[in-house]
């Protein structure tokens, strides 16, 4: 799950790591009024959104009167901002964060990231602060200090140490930087954060430290010990099929493709996604109905994919273990009766139960295209979806 | 010969007297599994399924000289059930539980290790179907009935696509020794690597079947291995061409969020160390009967 950046700096503030003074702001009025609050004659307005690059796409502007702060937040709140993460789509800017601004000399990158690799948090920390760590990674790999963290001691503080001081850090600079490192690390460790991002790290005219800005995504599997992560859950940030698949437990990644798909299992979804492709045709969706499909389960993944305006064709692919083929069938008999689904269906059962599934579907009366393989399931979708094949 | 299990190993089931626990054991019990006790901490003493049932993985061990154990433990307790298995000396445990969070998958990983080689727990999962040596023994929770029993080792992150392909071997008459789910979560207790050692030393086994997927760097590792150390043919293939960069698909650990993550690439690094690749999900039947040379 990812967050605002003023979350995740609220966050951050609380293990200790010294960030701008700032508010959230849902209006202009209140970009004004958290202005006058901070004090100070210079402020940074900032789109939140759940998506990086902002400053390149006028999502970060620097006021010097309250007039400015005005024009800008109304500048970006109720629009849609397309960066180059976004997608041609955007996301909408719902809040912006006004920070008091503050000059300072020198920007660092500072991260961390669960390591696949290791099985261990990596810490990254670089003295070209302000640049994508990718491009860092790309043009001057030398340039990137890393650590790795011992899971049964955490990080220590010669570790902190050694970065600081290889990041060229006066005494008085480093100090601040060793407990900066440290406290984002608890805050990492502490929140089952899977990414966290400092970037820049910035060096003050008076040898502090300070978070100027800050990304968190956090590891869905731990919400349930993390209330106060969970909480910070956005929405809005979503696609909206995806959040309304989300409610109903469901599995559902949007794409820009035709044949809607209903599948059981992550890996068998993407395999139909690949096979629809391999037979000339462009998936409309990843959804994964998971063990246990009921057919209420079945009628609500249709009801779903259905609901998408570019679904020309909906294929229904179920290799059943836990699942039972039967129970999808129901599920598909029943989605049939209760909703207008004006689009072809193609159908492939295998696995528990296959021939009472069958059986029901063939009973059903239903205009159906069923198919026994993946291969001829993907073909059949495919050519119902060009209008070549119809229903027996 | 298999890997990992067969018909001999004694099994215990953590978590038993859940309903998932109950359901799946006794289809284990059904497919031939020795299944000699369960543990349900505050049932010791009782009997399921007309098997022992325990408080704690140590008294299990202790009367029933259990050997493997299998998980269907809720997310937030499945981390402590998986060391206490490993405590006990269980040699090898199979987790079935989908939602462990990553960095209690960090420290049983770390926790696993603290163990001597020759006594150190084998982990398979998490987020996984399972281990089956068909006709012979299943660890997990797929239907036994769609794997016929032969000579080709199957190894697949996703369970679901590990059912395709035996499904697809059993028609065309391929038979397999042993198929293992490693599971889609980021962190897993065991790798592709560590089970194509085991189907390469097993005599059985004449080929072996990996079934990867988008992110993570373990297909990459796996395929430099084979180039250097294995003798039998390999037959690979990556789930998720289709997928967008940065989204996850499902799984925990199917994110493409560095080079060398995405289906594409991953297949060319298993073509460029030896690997045969199956062109698509649909032969991954065909594919492994072309290297069998059947």
């Amino acid at each position: 799950m990812d967050v605002h950046e003023y979350q995740a700096k609220e966050l951050l503030g609380s293990f200790g790591v010294p960030v701008p003074k700032g508010a959230v702001a849902f209006s202009a009025d209140q970009a004004v009024y958290a202005a006058t609050e901070l004090g100070g004659w210079n402020w940074a307005v900032k789109a939140q959104i759940h998506a990086g690059a902002r400053g390149k796409a006028g999502g970060v502007k620097i006021c010097k009167t309250y007039h400015e702060v005005r024009e800008a937040a109304q500048g970006m709140l109720g629009k849609r901002m397309v960066t180059i993460q976004t997608g041609p789509e955007g996301k909408p800017v719902q809040r912006v964060y006004v920070e008091a601004a503050e000059p300072f000399d020198r920007e660092l990158y500072l991260g961390y990231v669960l390591d696949r690799k290791a099985e261990r948090i990596r810490v990254i920390a670089s003295q070209q602060g302000g640049m994508e760590i990718e491009e860092i990674a790309r043009t001057d790999p030398d340039a990137i200090l890393q650590v790795i963290v011992e899971p049964a001691v955490g990080l220590q503080a010669f570790q902190a140490r050694e970065l600081a001081f290889q990041l060229g850090l006066s005494i008085k600079q480093a100090q601040s930087a060793v407990s900066t490192i440290m406290n984002a690390y608890r805050a990492f460790r502490d929140c089952d954060a899977t990414m966290l991002e400092i970037n820049p790290l910035v060096v003050t005219k008076d040898d502090r430290v300070l978070a100027l800005d800050a990304k968190m995504s956090f590891d869905d599997n731990a919400l349930f010990r993390r209330h106060n992560v969970a909480d910070m859950h956005d929405p809005s940030q979503q696609d909206p099929r995806e959040a309304q698949a989300a409610e109903h437990n469901l599995n559902y990644i949007g794409l820009d493709g035709e044949i809607g798909c209903i599948v059981n299992g992550a890996g068998l979804a993407w395999a139909t996604m690949d096979m629809i492709k391999h037979a000339g045709g462009e998936p409309a969706n990843f959804l994964d109905v998971g063990g246990g499909a009921s057919p209420d389960r079945i009628e609500t993944a249709m009801k779903l994919v259905a609901s998408d305006a570019n679904v020309k064709a909906i294929l229904v692919n179920i290799f059943a273990g836990i699942n039972r083929c039967d129970w999808v069938a129901k599920g598909v008999v029943q989605a049939c009766g209760n909703l207008d689904v004006k689009v072809p269906l193609i159908v492939r059962l295998a696995g528990t139960n296959v021939e009472e599934g069958r059986k029901i579907l063939a009973d059903s009366g239903l205009k159906l295209i069923t198919a026994e393989t993946l291969a001829e399931a993907a073909e059949k979708a495919v050519a119902a979806c060009q209008g070549k094949l119809q229903a027996a | 010969m298999s890997i990992l299990i067969d018909e001999k190993t004694p099994v215990i089931v953590q978590g038993m007297t859940g309903d998932k626990g109950t359901f799946h054991a006794r289809e284990m019990i059904e497919y031939g599994t020795n299944v000699v006790g369960g543990v349900t901490p505050g049932k010791g003493g009782g009997r399921h399924l007309d098997r022992p049932l325990f408080n704690t993985v140590k008294e299990a061990v202790k009367e029933t000289g259990a050997e493997a154990s299998i998980t269907f433990v809720a997310p937030a307790f499945c981390a402590d059930a998986i060391m206490e298995s490993a405590d006990a000396g269980i040699k090898l445990v199979c987790s079935i539980t989908d939602g462990i969070p990553a960095q209690d998958m960090m420290r049983v990983k770390r926790y696993l290790m603290r163990y001597p080689r020759d006594r150190r727990t084998m982990m398979v999962g998490p987020n996984c179907a399972g281990i089956i040596s068909p006709g012979k023994a299943m660890l997990g929770i797929m239907p036994g009935h769609i794997y016929l029993q032969g000579n080709v080792g199957v190894i697949s992150r996703s369970g679901t696509l590990g059912y395709e392909a035996a499904a697809q071997m059993k028609a065309r008459g391929i038979g397999i020794t042993t198929s293992v789910g490693i599971g889609g979560d980021p962190i897993n207790g065991s790798s592709f690597l560590d089970h194509l050692a085991l189907f390469e030393e097993d005599p059985e086994t004449t080929a072996v079947l990996m079934i990867g997927e988008i992110g993570g760097p373990q297909e990459a590792e796996a395929s430099a291995w084979i180039k250097d150390n294995m003798s039998k043919p390999v037959v690979g293939f990556v789930a998720g061409l289709t997928a967008p960069k940065g989204r996850r698909m499902g799984h925990a650990g199917a994110i493409i969020s560095a080079a060398g993550d995405s289906a594409a690439e991953k297949a060319e690094i298993m073509r460029s160390c030896g690997l045969t690749v199956a062109p698509n999900p649909s032969e991954f039947g065909s594919t492994v009967a072309s290297v069998l040379g059947a």
